[in-house]
């Protein structure tokens, strides 16, 4: 038997079924007397819905119900809810407004939901929809963020005047105003960060099934947090209670965030599967995707650094409009806030900071997080101040940063976060010296021989991970609490299921996990298996995202765990007949102190169940126990990423060439599964830098609605990474675990961009730095250079 | 409806389809082989990738009756006598995958860069690979994983002593 030791690339458990095509997707599910669900979507951006003319469609072939907002109103079901509450700087609750799961009256943006045909197949029920005849009076639309508030921008929702959901600030706004008066130089920026849509390969996708004969729903769904999907659909959307519905999130083909939330169409299937007694299947296309799943991103920013005569940053203030879309998605609210305000102190030492946060409506599709989620939009506005202040003073930017770094811990930011521990010089040295460099002077000159403009561009990012304790995010708003459980069943041959909270959408946590109950109790890695993502199950979790199954979902486990092995103690100690004192127990093995005499873990997991060597009055048959449990503190996760890039003169067409990471996610459980987070979060944010752009017309339709006309990154848009780790054990964790899946996508939009404003020695670059975009700006830069002459 | 007749993963099938069905349709809905799998509605992400007649196809714009006739090897069809292809072992052994939805696609098309150009090198890799979207690996792994996989299929050599 071979134990699996804490730091071993062990190949993954979960990968057999997914490479011989036996995986299990919500789409690949089909129950008995299944039907099909189609919604009928809003054209248009922004109508008022005057009629809805059923009476061709519903006689259509195959069609068993169709079901409108009215039916919706009928039944009291209520709206989707915003589950983290955020006031305005005068302190009044946000105002949202409401969120129908079938719009009533309104529609809002184009692809809202106006009315969901269910027919035996979905050939059967698009054509239904093809004859629903509704009647709309368009209304104008406002799409971009920096118009929603201009005065006489049409209103999305009349509960916030002037599109603002809240004006929302941070920091000390005095202290920072002294900071930039008193400052040697100031650099300043105005920063876009572009919109983005997620784009898990796997659409999403719902079944609902209703069993009548005990008045019970299941859910089959997409979803990262099945359980707070049950909790919001039973609580708040009233489709049933909690012990009266099952959420199952199968095999989940990637999230990225964008399946935490509760959605329209999942909501639907399970309330229309109980309406018309037949399970209700859906799934998107590609283009209903893009159209609904909830947006990332889509910031407009002025921002601004303060730095005296010895070259250090006295102070940082923003000023961010946040576009929201249409309606406020589950945790919508706190991203533009509490995740990104309170990171804008990056690695340094910054005492002054003053954020502002205007937070607003428009007619376009929900925006919520997204990978990194309000943390990636931080780190850019930070690193290209960084950038840009360096260059603008004329010190080295690598330089700049080690002179304003963070160098004792903890400390205290002027924006809530104490960052625990992390040693940011050292990262900064590994990944410069990785990148070499020194070397790259040289580079650049056989670059220009070759008619390339070359740049190098740093991005020394911060996040923080692992969202917690839970008093401290209530206090903040959040409206659940951010702890984890976890649940160890040791079998009677002593093989072992864990039960997690959290949820695997292709992070590997069969492995991962089981390979810290391996190396904790001494079995192979074969005999642990992993439940999650049944709410019949799993008592409740709180789902994947912001990297929290690592360091709050393992700790959970451990803390299981240690429970497990003082109870299978007190098991050996009457086994061996020895006192519970005198039990060791490493290697899968309990030993009594000074002696030869052991036994294995198998064999006290069974005596445990058959309980013949001990009095049951004194100690409770079984070996089960199970851990809630809630961190000290967030995590901090840091790095420094390198981009090198040629950009040609002559197309615009810009080109990595090498991109070097060093990052600190404190102690690793499995490098080659963390390094594979890596890859794919630098993939997710080099496209933001380089290709992803959500076009919305000015009258709101999307115009990138399908991977045709939204650039997503493939193979050859890529190089290989070069990638290394610094560590410092994250001391608010059992395990020192920090968290790693969104440190790419942090890190590679400002690394980019900064390799591209050094190429093109301009800071007028803009994201996507599409070749369109880089052409324009070199060809701007030679008619500037014709006309100086 | 017309009947179509197809040799899939060596067992001949016959299913009455509507006209419209397509070929993905057929072996996802009628033949329950859900490896393969619908990304897109515009055949740019390869997430249905299967051979026909031995050519790596997207057979979500493929309609059932254009197959007639046709062999047709699925994911499900690659593995023989219980033993992996080298391909799916060498995504494995090099972590070519994350969420796995993707991943059925991806070996199709791996297999048929092989079979079409041997053993390829990295540039080869990522530009034939273009058909192809995964949104986890950041392709790094998956580029290893064709290198390793290609080698294995064309020396015969498994994947663990071939990516050593």
């Amino acid at each position: 038997m071979t134990v699996t030791a804490i730091g071993a690339a062990v190949r993954r458990k979960e990968d057999h079924r997914f490479i011989t095509g036996k995986g299990q997707y919500t789409d690949d599910i089909n129950r008995p007397g299944q039907t099909h669900a189609y919604f009928l979507r809003s054209p248009h951006a922004h109508a008022n819905l005057k009629k809805i003319d059923l009476s061709k469609a519903k006689h259509m072939p195959g069609v068993v119900a169709i079901y409108t907002g009215d039916d919706v109103a009928a039944d009291k079901i209520g709206g989707l809810i915003c589950g983290w509450m955020i006031h305005s700087k005068d302190g009044t609750p946000m105002r949202a407004g409401p969120h129908p799961i079938l719009a009533q009256g309104k529609v809002r943006y184009v692809g809202d939901h106006v009315a969901v045909v269910i027919a035996e197949t979905l050939s059967q029920a698009k054509d239904a929809a093809e004859a629903i005849v509704v009647d709309y009076e368009v209304l104008p639309a406002v799409v971009e963020a920096g118009k929603a508030q201009a005065k006489g921008a049409p209103q999305v929702h009349t509960e916030a005047p002037a599109n603002t959901v809240y004006d929302w600030h941070i920091g000390d706004k005095a202290a920072t105003e002294a900071a930039f008066k008193a400052a040697k130089h100031v650099t300043k920026l105005d920063i876009v960060n572009n919109r983005l849509v997620p784009n898990a390969m796997e659409p999403r996708a719902a079944i609902g099934e209703y069993d009548a004969g005990n008045d019970a729903l299941t859910l089959y769904t997409t979803s990262q947090n099945p359980h707070v999907a049950r909790l919001v659909l039973s609580a708040f959307i009233g489709i049933a209670p909690e012990h009266k519905l099952r959420v199952i999130a199968p095999d989940v083909g990637g999230g990225f965030g964008s399946k935490i939330f509760i959605y329209a169409e999942e909501t639907v299937c399970v309330w229309a599967a109980r309406k018309c007694g037949r399970p209700v299947k859906w799934t998107a296309d590609r283009t209903e995707e893009f159209l609904c799943v909830a947006h990332g991103r889509d910031h407009v920013t002025r921002a601004e650094l303060a730095i005296d005569a010895d070259g250090k940053i006295t102070g940082l203030r923003a000023k961010t409009i946040a576009n929201m879309g249409a309606y406020l998605s589950t945790f919508a609210s706190s991203v533009p806030t509490y995740l990104y305000a309170t990171l804008l102190s990056g690695q340094y030492a910054i005492p002054n900071i003053y954020a502002e946060v205007d937070a607003v409506y428009t007619n376009t599709a929900p925006v919520d997080a997204y990978r990194g989620a309000g943390r990636p939009e931080a780190t850019f506005v930070v690193e290209r101040l960084v950038e840009a202040a360096a260059r603008e003073i004329g010190m080295d930017p690598a330089a700049f940063r080690r002179r304003n770094f963070i160098t004792k811990f903890p400390h205290q930011t002027p924006v809530i976060m104490t960052y625990d521990c992390g040693d940011y010089k050292a990262s900064l040295a590994k990944a410069m010296e990785m990148a070499d460099v020194k070397g790259f002077g040289k580079r650049r000159r056989e670059a220009a021989r070759r008619g390339k403009l070359r740049g190098l561009g740093y991005s020394t990012y911060i996040e923080a991970c692992g969202i917690a304790p839970s008093q401290a995010v209530g206090s903040l708003g959040a409206g659940v609490g951010l702890w984890e459980s976890a649940e160890v069943r040791v079998n009677p041959v002593g093989t072992v299921e864990i039960l997690t909270g959290s949820h695997s959408h292709g992070q590997g946590h069969e492995t991962t996990f089981a390979q810290l109950v391996s190396s904790r109790l001494g079995i192979s890695i074969d005999n642990v298996s992993i439940v999650h993502g049944d709410t019949d199950k799993v008592q409740f979790g709180m789902g994947t995202y912001g990297s929290r199954s690592g360091a709050v979902g393992m700790s959970a486990i451990s803390k299981a765990l240690d429970k497990i092995e003082a109870k299978a103690k007190k098991v050996a100690a009457h086994v061996l007949e020895a006192a519970e004192a005198d039990i060791d127990f490493k290697d899968g093995k309990f030993t009594v102190k000074g002696t030869d005499k052991s036994v294995d873990f198998g064999t006290v997991a069974l005596n445990a169940y058959i309980a013949h060597k001990f009095n049951p009055q004194e100690l409770e048959p079984g070996l089960k126990e199970g851990s809630f449990y809630d961190p000290t503190n967030f995590t901090f996760p840091a790095g420094c990423h390198i981009c090198e890039i040629e950009v040609d003169q002559e197309t615009g067409v810009a080109r990595i060439v090498k991109w070097t990471a060093v990052d600190d996610f404190g102690n690793v459980i499995n490098p080659m599964i963390v390094e594979g987070q890596v890859h794919g979060g630098i993939a997710q944010g080099v496209g933001q830098a380089l290709l992803e752009g959500t076009v919305y017309t000015a009258d709101g339709q999307l115009v990138t609605a399908s991977y045709m006309d939204y650039a997503m990154p493939r193979a050859h848009d890529l190089p290989s990474f070069e990638v290394g780790m610094t560590v410092t054990p994250c001391p608010s964790n059992p395990l020192g675990i920090k968290g790693c899946g969104e440190a790419g996508a942090i890190a590679a939009p400002a690394a980019v961009i900064n390799a591209l404003t050094d190429a093109l020695g301009t800071e007028d670059v803009p994201m996507p730095a599409t070749p369109q975009a880089l052409w324009s700006v070199i060809a701007k830069q030679s008619k500037a250079a014709i006309a100086a002459e | 409806m017309p009947t179509v007749t197809l040799t899939v993963n060596g067992r001949s099938v016959t299913a009455d389809v509507d006209s419209r069905t397509l070929l993905v349709q057929m072996l996802r809905e009628t033949l329950h082989l859900t490896g393969t799998h619908v990304g897109c509605d515009t055949s740019q992400c390869g997430a249905c990738v299967v051979h026909v007649d031995g050519k790596a196809v997207k057979s979500c714009t493929t309609l059932a009756v254009q197959c007639e006739g046709a062999t047709v090897v699925t994911i499900e069809g690659l593995a023989q006598d219980g033993k992996l292809h080298p391909m799916q072992e060498a995504f494995r052994e090099h972590h070519g995958l994350q969420c796995g939805f993707c991943t059925p696609g991806m070996i199709m098309s791996a297999v048929d860069i092989v079979n079409r150009k041997g053993i390829v090198d990295e540039a080869t890799i990522r530009e034939e690979l273009e058909g192809n979207i995964c949104r986890c690996t950041g392709y790094h792994n998956i580029v290893r994983a064709v290198e390793a996989g290609a080698k294995a299929m064309v020396s015969g050599t498994p994947v663990r002593q071939a990516a050593e």
